[in-house]
């Protein structure tokens, strides 16, 4: 192998880079392979427009449970509106319920949305304790001034020293 | 009045770490060793002092003293005596002290270690003492777990109860040993890099000094991590053990780099090579600690495991990570092309297959990393909110350690120097023969049929079977007589089963974690009392629901039968319970597993169709969901056997801390 450098030191270094630069190619081609279509966006109600969220992407839509409606269909299905007190977007949901939803409070909803505007998801995602709301929803509510920290099982995440803390993996 | 001896023991830690720190390098500038001892002696006593405070707020949570606002806010008189002492380390206040004595801990045996040259000792002390200072003042100044209330409550705002759970009281204490014992390696990194130049530093034993804490914090972490996962996988009733979720990633970041370096601190060991970068790996391990502190601690994540504390404190955490890993990371690259980098070898050698190792672990951390920095600098910077969930992991960390998984098993069949790779893989024909075949059977055996599932079997009998291999060949089983044998097993170091194990408990998670994600059955149905469901080979039947009452809680508990929906299996009673806690408001659900074999069946009750609550009456129905998951055994086995081996490693005689040496040796002497 007489292209290979004389010096063991410089050949060694040679090793290294052709060790090194395939590995890191295949690192960032693949993140940015998947960057392309396996992140997903959040959206609140109103701005899930369809520009930004056409009907079949996955996307993550956020906001509070309106009260009153919660409803089941016959076949076990869930139906309720998603809103975040400027628009709503009505949910359907099939399966079973996180412990904490309730009317009222907020939620994160996994899905699409369907041809006709209205929403499919695959998953729900209540808040995992009585003083947590979902951050995203939280921030949008608050840029919305829709923040009414007073209201509701949320009031204590606004004082820190009642804030409930759980545990860190 | 407890409280009071708490805080001032925290604050006197504080200040005996000032004084560690102080002395220690007034002791190393002056080339003192009575300056240095004393700094050494104030290392002790600070681990004392946070003890003593430690030991302070368990006592406050034991007697639900809740004139402490922190036992007032994570307490209640109901809970459980496990669970009131389990609360101290559950808020953010209570585990930052267990951080602070799991530090200073660690820096007390330093300060005892008696086989480390005085410079690098004295460094590395006078380093420990500065993380220690820096966040025993983050404890003392933000977050001090004692701060009375007045007027104390009549009662607590008790523990969140999805972590009243006795694998999550124990998996902090894991953990932090895990993540705060990279700390040790990081100040010996710090001080081989002070120490570097002016003394002559031998690289072989400065491999042989970082490796035992890497060992151990690697096998914290792994138990530690597990441990989590376990309860993610029974207490939240998700069916899943691993959710990429960016907390869970937080941990396994360390883990990663962790692995990285105990790897790497083996070629500095053996051959004095690649110093520079087991230096880099050792700052970075601890780094990644930090950073996974600051991204529980700070309120920037949404997560089931975030604390939720308020910004401030997560920019202070910010300022500890960017003034110490800055500063570690500012002297690497000032002083790292100063190192002598020893030792040459042909990349077809056991160095050249832990470079790779190193390579791919590296790289998988990366993706990792990014996966869960980038929604957080895309949001602060375009204020759009995203999110990025296991498909990109998916897409990325599992090719990239699929390659490395693939090539581990030749690693340690080549030699160090150089190796002879033809001679490595036809040692391993035979392992690999037998991969294919497990394969092929897999194949045939499970349905679906998955040939993606089936080259995931193969990788996990791989790896069993070549770290066999491997062992198999040191012990010169089957070619030589069975005494021969026998007695080259108990000749090999302990190491060599540590690595045997270590890689085979790889290979058992890698089976497990392939078949469960593969051939996974969830099926939900409506079930009345006496209704039966099916989800894969089971049959699941609801007995009956009664209202129980626990000791700070009522529940729903459903009694179910578990049977093999065909032929004659034994049948199994499983209890799944939905529970309510009147003191925080929650309900939780207890999942109802029936072990069978490797796999589990994993049964949880949802919500009641009809009827009024607190009653049980008959035609209601329950939503009632039952996962199959395969193999499911293996995913937690799989990284107890890993751990296991990182501790048979640590138990081997050349890895001795040498906190012991001394003793014996004036035993000896006497």
């Amino acid at each position: 192998m007489s292209w290979l450098p004389k010096s063991p030191k410089a050949r060694r270094r040679l090793w290294v880079v052709m060790a090194v630069a395939p590995v890191l190619a295949l690192a960032v081609g693949l993140s940015l392979w998947a960057a392309r279509d396996s992140v997903t966006f959040f959206y609140s109600p109103s701005e899930a427009t369809p520009d930004k969220a056409p009907a079949g992407r996955d996307i993550r839509l956020g906001g509070l449970v309106e009260a009153g409606s919660v409803h089941r269909t016959a076949d076990g299905a869930v139906i309720f509106t998603v809103t975040d007190n400027a628009a709503s977007t009505r949910v359907l949901y099939r399966g079973d319920l996180p412990d904490l939803f309730r009317e009222g409070q907020g939620i994160v909803a996994q899905g699409a949305f369907e041809a006709d505007r209205s929403f499919t998801a695959r998953q729900v995602l209540a808040k995992h304790d009585e003083t947590y709301m979902p951050r995203e929803v939280a921030d949008r509510l608050k840029e919305k001034g829709e923040w009414r920290p007073e209201a509701g099982a949320s009031a204590r995440s606004s004082r820190p020293q009642a804030d409930s803390a759980s545990e860190q993996s | 009045m407890i409280a009071e001896l708490g805080a001032f023991a925290l604050a006197l830690a504080l200040a005996l770490a000032a004084l560690q720190t102080g002395l220690s390098v007034a002791g190393r500038l002056r080339n003192s060793p009575v300056l240095a001892g004393a700094g050494q002696g104030a290392a002790i006593a600070s681990a004392l002092a946070v003890a003593l405070a430690f030991g302070a707020l368990i006592l406050a949570f034991a007697t639900s003293d809740f004139s402490v606002a922190n036992v007032a806010a994570n307490s209640h008189t109901d809970k459980p005596m496990l669970y009131k002492v389990a609360a101290a380390w559950g808020s953010h206040e209570g585990s930052l002290v267990l951080w602070c004595l799991v530090m200073t801990a660690f820096g007390a045996v330093l300060a005892r270690a008696s086989n480390l040259p005085f410079g690098l000792k004295t460094s590395a002390v006078a380093t420990q003492g500065a993380l220690s200072l820096l966040f025993l003042a983050f404890a003392v100044f933000t977050s001090s777990p004692f701060q009375r209330l007045d007027p104390a409550p009549f009662q607590g705002m008790s523990l969140n109860p999805l972590l009243q759970d006795p694998a999550l009281a124990v998996h902090p204490p894991l953990l932090y040993a895990g993540y705060v014992g990279f700390s040790v390696c990081f100040s010996l990194a710090v001080a081989a890099l002070i120490e570097g130049r002016e003394t002559r530093l031998s690289w072989t034993a400065w491999g042989r000094w970082v490796r035992p804490w890497a060992l151990a914090s690697w096998a914290f972490l792994t138990v530690g991590i597990t441990l989590g996962s376990f309860w993610a996988y029974y207490e939240l009733g998700w069916g899943g053990w691993w959710f990429w979720d960016p907390v869970e990633n937080a941990s396994f970041l360390p883990w990663l780099a962790g692995a990285a370096l105990l790897h790497s601190a083996v070629v500095t060991e053996r051959r004095g090579a690649l110093a520079g970068w087991t230096v880099f790996l050792a700052l970075l391990a601890f780094s990644f600690s930090m950073l996974g502190a600051f991204l529980v601690r700070s309120g920037v994540l949404t997560s089931v495991h975030a604390f939720a504390v308020d910004p401030q404190r997560g920019l202070m955490l910010l300022a500890i990570l960017g003034m110490t890993a800055g500063a570690a990371f500012a002297l690497f690259a000032w002083r790292a092309p100063m190192l002598k980098s020893g030792g040459l070898f042909a990349p077809i050698s056991r160095e050249g297959a832990l470079v790779l190792n190193n390579l791919f672990l590296t790289a998988a951390a990366g993706t990792v990393l990014l996966g869960t920095l980038y929604p957080l600098i895309l949001e602060a910077a375009t204020g759009q909110t995203i999110s990025v969930g296991p498909p990109w992991f998916a897409l990325t960390f599992n090719p990239l350690m699929i390659i490395a998984l693939i090539i581990l098993p030749a690693g340690p069949l080549l030699a160090w120097k150089r190796g002879d790779l033809t001679g490595a893989l036809q040692r391993l024909a035979v392992a690999a023969g037998l991969a294919l075949l497990f394969a092929l059977a897999g194949w045939a055996l499970f349905e679906p049929k998955k040939a993606l599932a089936a080259g995931g079997l193969m990788v996990g009998a791989w790896l069993i079977l070549g770290a066999l291999a491997e062992t198999a060949e040191r012990v010169r089983l089957f070619r030589a007589p069975l005494a021969e044998t026998l007695r080259r097993a108990r000749g090999l170091p302990l190491g060599a089963w540590g690595m045997t194990l270590a890689h085979a408990g790889l290979g058992v998670f890698v089976l497990g974690a392939v078949v469960e994600t593969s051939f996974k059955v969830e099926a939900v149905a409506p079930l009345s009392i006496g209704q039966e469901m099916r989800a894969g080979p089971w049959a699941v039947r609801l007995d009956g629901v009664a209202v129980v009452e626990g000791p700070n809680y009522i529940a729903e508990q459903g009694r179910l039968t578990v049977r093999p929906a065909q032929g004659s299996g034994r049948a199994k009673a499983v209890t799944a319970e939905r529970r309510f806690f009147p003191a925080g408001g929650q309900t939780t659900t207890e999942v109802g597993l029936d072990f069978r074999g490797l796999d589990d069946v994993y049964v949880v009750m949802g919500e009641r169709r009809a009827g009024e609550p607190g009653t049980v009456a008959t035609g209601q129905a329950w939503t009632v969901r039952t996962y199959w998951n395969p193999w499911a055994r293996l995913i937690f086995l799989g990284p107890m056997v890993m751990a296991l081996g990182g501790v048979l490693s640590l138990l081997d005689r050349r890895l001795r801390l040498g906190v012991g040496a001394a003793r014996r040796r004036k035993a000896v002497a006497a």
